[in-house]
């Protein structure tokens, strides 16, 4: 049929792409890791079969790092999405020049991880940044302190991020009728109430969303951890994606990196699956 | 066009512009969606296709257009067999029920459309859309984007953009139910006009009887995927072929009784709830010749008279139309009977005990068993 | 009576007062927000020397555009912000393309597969990109394509987020048009190029928005995959800024203010689309 071959030629430059770049280095991933890549270039691949994954998935390092990454989302996702929220709520009200307040509020977006990085990194710099003068001192500095820095990247994180929770919350608020809330305030309901007994529940569905996505974003963080600390002080910010990129660059070490990789998807999907349950749960609220 | 009302000539070639022979429809999914139908539509004729929702007379017109492939048959648009040729290709424009305008081009642009596809030289476009845009009184208008038009304009637009091809013929999907009903009328009127202008052939897909008999040079009935009759508008409603006919022509519908042939030597009787009716000979043999025991009578409301008749009934309800009344009657058995009435006739009340009368020659007698029209 | 006498004196002394407070915690809430780059903005208006006086310099009352000047020239800005905006505009170029052709296929086209491929397209959305790293750099090398433009872009050129975003949009389109296009005598490939992709303009726009916005900022792969100035894109570039002017931070933050003001730019001008792109951006997952 001509409308089939036509069909097959539109979709076949993206499966050209999806192919290589995705699907192929993806499956390719569970084959390399059951290689050892030798200690000296040069020296053939010994094949272990799952010796490595075992090795790999419990060693010190790989659980430290994936405890950091969890603490890391659990600092970063619900705290950048209460700060969205609030803002969001804030920004909803009909005020001469709230349009100004909405621009800055959502003005982060316009920022990159580097350029995030960066500022804070200067911010933060024990010689020249302000926080440090205003105080916030550490000994060691707080970008080489284990129990700062971590917080620190978490900080910038969420700073960064903000602009995209807070556009996210303020269009899920938006969705809400004002009928809604106009009822709750004939109805007597104060401000809190209003907040805590229509727009949460109402907008619950954009929130768990959020929270789920911005897991999902927060197990990818790269950027601001090659800027800020390069996973130290010892390793206490070596979040997944960081270790995976130092094994395959600094010990070019592929068949560790590939299971570590795998793991990293692994943690995807399940995320992607909890949203997926969720989103059934959108489509109920949204009746 | 008075030649082409005159019934349904089953003739091939010369003078037919659209012809489906023996086309069926069955989807994917095993429904059938259009029994085998034959069809003729003659040069410069208007045909309506008249019917329920769903009684596939759309599909019949998209098989047409080309927008749908038959599972049988064939269609010929001219002499032409066009089962294997393309929408475009087919010579046919189409009018929609959502008019289909492209909603981010001009009504120019909109017009000039399916003349540009054709590697039409440009003044000869402009040409053509402008006669289309004066025939429709679209000049001022050529412009505006759809969304800037009002519903009659919108519709005026679709049908210049089917004009300016100048096509072997019109299809026309419910073009007028998405206007008010003031401006509907007015339109029909407008549309026969222009079809008595242009001598287009026009195929005319439409749910509503009152745009299909007043339209139509003739009318195809459909129901269920089937042709249940055709032909000119006052002799589908004069001699319906068959009980769904009968029933869907007509406002309010045919009065329907059923009833029991009684047959001696002599003639042949019907047997009423509550009366014996004599039939006139010609329908008493026609009766007698099908063979059939229970039988269909059908009568329009406004042959049945309240007149004392022999026909026993109780007035339950009487509407007023103020040019006209209806009154429902129930017979014996509950079987109800409406008459339609001149507002200065007689009046009956509700609770009235009254004896209906039918005139033999306006009783249309059906088979119970397959509806069909047993007589005259 | 009298109780409401009180308060329609009360009522409006009240009112402003709450307005009042309403726009002085906005605008402390604004002030926080926007006080990273503002000590950014200050920082690259200054000299050198005043960098690491202390009290800081919170107001620059002698700016200077020196660092500017240093960090476009000397600090190789301008290489990285061209080599930005070729990436991001083939990036987005291709996304475009290649979701318009998929997303109308998809919508429009009867065809066997259909519905797997279409969980094919979804499925691309479950894999991180730093899934497929490892091989990916792989390829690239074997391709001969590391370090040059070809290398930064044709693993991005095809997402199913656009593919799935352009489907939802050619769906809104109404049959009848299509119906209507293949009687005026438009084939598929005509009636993509001047009905659907006019009107699907704005799911287009917000593709276009996104899918700028992510390869401008990406950071992992240009890191991994570029070795010179030359192909360095300006995330990258303002990591080898700050290493190579340590001593100067003043020039650092003049790179990152010129860093971010191209999306500045893209923000204001496309605020709608942005926020569009974004919100179903979110969908990604």
């Amino acid at each position: 049929m001509r409308e089939a071959g036509l069909a097959y030629a539109l979709v076949l430059p993206s499966l050209v792409v999806f192919g290589a770049f995705i699907f192929y280095p993806f499956v390719r991933n569970f084959y390399l890791g059951f290689f050892r890549t030798p200690p000296f270039p040069g020296l053939p691949k010994k094949g272990v079969g799952l010796t490595q994954y075992r090795e790999v998935l419990t060693s010190h390092d790989f659980l430290n790092s994936v405890k950091v990454t969890v603490l890391f989302a659990v600092y970063t996702v619900p705290t950048g999405i209460a700060a969205g929220l609030g803002l969001a709520v804030l920004a909803h009200q009909k005020l001469r020049g709230i349009g100004i307040y909405r621009t800055i509020f959502s003005s982060t977006v316009a920022t990159s991880v580097a350029v995030a990085s960066v500022i804070f990194g200067t911010l933060l710099n024990p010689n020249v940044g302000l926080l440090p003068w205003l105080g916030l001192q550490t000994n060691p500095s707080i970008l080489q302190n284990p129990s700062w820095a971590l917080l620190a990247v978490a900080i910038t994180t969420i700073w960064q991020n903000l602009g995209l929770s807070f556009i996210l919350m303020s269009s899920g608020l938006q969705a809400i009728p004002d009928e809604l809330l106009e009822a709750a305030q004939i109805d007597g309901a104060g401000a809190w109430s209003r907040f805590r007994n229509v727009i949460v529940p109402l907008l619950s569905p954009t929130i768990f969303f959020a929270v789920v996505v911005g897991s999902i974003f927060a197990f990818q963080s790269f950027g601001q951890i090659e800027l800020l600390t390069q996973g130290g002080p010892t390793k206490h910010t070596n979040v997944l994606t960081y270790f995976i990129y130092t094994t395959l660059q600094q010990q070019q070490d592929d068949g560790k990196a590939a299971v570590l990789a795998i793991a990293l998807f692994g943690i995807t999907l399940l995320l992607t699956l909890v949203q997926m349950r969720l989103l059934e749960r959108r489509v109920f609220y949204a009746r | 066009m008075t030649e082409a009302a005159r019934g349904d000539v089953d003739v091939d070639g010369a003078g037919i512009a659209v012809s489906l022979r023996e086309v069926t429809k069955t989807y994917d999914n095993g429904v059938m969606a259009l029994g085998p139908i034959d069809l003729q539509v003659r040069k410069g004729e208007l045909v309506s296709l008249l019917g329920p929702s769903g009684c596939g007379k759309s599909t019949a017109l998209r098989i047409i257009a080309g927008l749908e492939a038959p599972t049988s048959g064939t269609v010929r648009i001219g002499s032409r067999v066009v089962n294997d040729v393309e929408a475009k290709d087919r010579d046919v424009s189409m009018v929609f029920q959502t008019y289909a305008l492209y909603p981010h081009m001009s009504v120019q642009r909109n017009i000039e459309f399916p003349l540009k596809s054709r590697g039409m030289p440009r003044d000869e476009r402009a040409t053509r859309v402008r006669e289309a845009a004066r025939g429709l009184g679209l000049e001022g208008l050529l412009d505006r984007k759809p969304a800037q038009l009002s519903g009659g304009q919108r519709q005026r637009v679709a049908l210049a953009r089917a004009i300016v091809r100048r096509p072997a013929a019109f299809l026309m999907d419910e073009p007028l139910s998405n206007l008010d009903a003031k401006l509907r009328v007015q339109t029909r009127a407008e549309l026969i006009e222009l079809h008595r202008r242009l001598a287009a052939t026009v195929v005319y897909v439409t749910h509503d009887q009152v745009e299909a008999m007043t339209m139509g040079d003739r009318i195809a009935i459909l129901d269920r995927g089937v042709l249940q009759q055709i032909g000119p508008p006052q002799a589908v409603y004069d001699e319906p072929a068959n009980l769904f006919v009968a029933q869907f022509i007509g406002s309010p519908s045919m009065n329907t009784i059923g009833a029991r042939v009684v047959a001696d030597s002599e003639a042949v009787a019907v047997e009423l709830p509550g009366a014996r009716i004599m039939l006139p000979a010609p329908t008493g043999a026609a009766v007698a010749r099908a063979g059939a025991d229970d039988v269909v009578l059908g009568v329009r409301p406004e042959h049945v008279r309240i007149d004392g008749g022999q026909l026993p009934a109780t007035v339950s309800v009487v509407e007023s139309l103020g040019h006209e009344r209806h009154v429902v009657c129930r017979l014996d058995d509950g079987t109800m009977v409406i008459v339609r009435e001149a507002a200065d006739a007689s009046p009956a009340r509700a609770g009235d005990a009254v004896g209906l009368s039918v005139p033999s020659e306006h009783l249309h007698v059906f088979d119970a068993g397959s509806g069909r029209r047993v007589a005259v | 009576m009298r109780g409401e006498a009180g308060v329609t004196e009360g009522r409006p002394v009240r009112r402003r007062f709450a307005i009042v407070a309403r726009y002085a915690l906005l605008t402390v809430l604004a002030a926080i927000v926007l006080f990273p780059v503002y000590m950014a903005v200050v920082g690259s208006l200054l000299k050198t020397e005043q960098i690491t006086s202390r009290p800081p310099t919170m107001l620059p009352t002698h700016p200077t555009w020196d660092s500017y000047s240093t960090a476009w020239s000397a600090g190789h800005l301008a290489t990285y912000l061209r080599n930005s905006a070729i990436v991001a505009v083939i990036i987005t170029c291709g996304q475009v393309v290649t979701a318009i052709l998929a997303g109308y296929a998809f919508a429009f086209l009867e065809f066997p597969f259909r519905r797997t491929l279409f969980v094919v397209f979804i499925a691309t959305l479950m894999v991180p990109f730093e899934v497929t790293i490892i091989t990916n750099l792989n390829t690239i090398v074997s391709l001969h394509w590391y370090n040059t433009y070809a290398g930064l872009t044709v693993p991005f050129l095809a997402t199913g987020f656009g593919a799935f975003l352009l489907r939802q949009a050619f769906l809104g389109i109404p049959r009848d048009l299509q119906d209507a296009a293949a009687l005026d005598g438009y084939g598929h490939l005509r009636f993509m190029t001047r009905v659907a992709v006019p009107l699907a303009r704005p799911a287009i726009a917000a593709l276009a928005v996104f899918g700028f916005l992510s390869a401008w900022n990406q950071y992992l792969w240009p890191l991994l995959i570029t070795k010179n100035d030359q192909l360095r894109t300006v995330q990258i570039g303002l990591r080898q800024l700050r290493a190579t002017s340590i001593e100067q931070v003043n020039v650092t933050l003049a790179g990152v203010v010129l860093a971010a003001l191209p999306l500045v730019v893209l923000l204001v001008v496309f605020q709608k689309q942005l926020v569009r792109g974004l919100t179903a951006g979110a969908v990604k997952g």
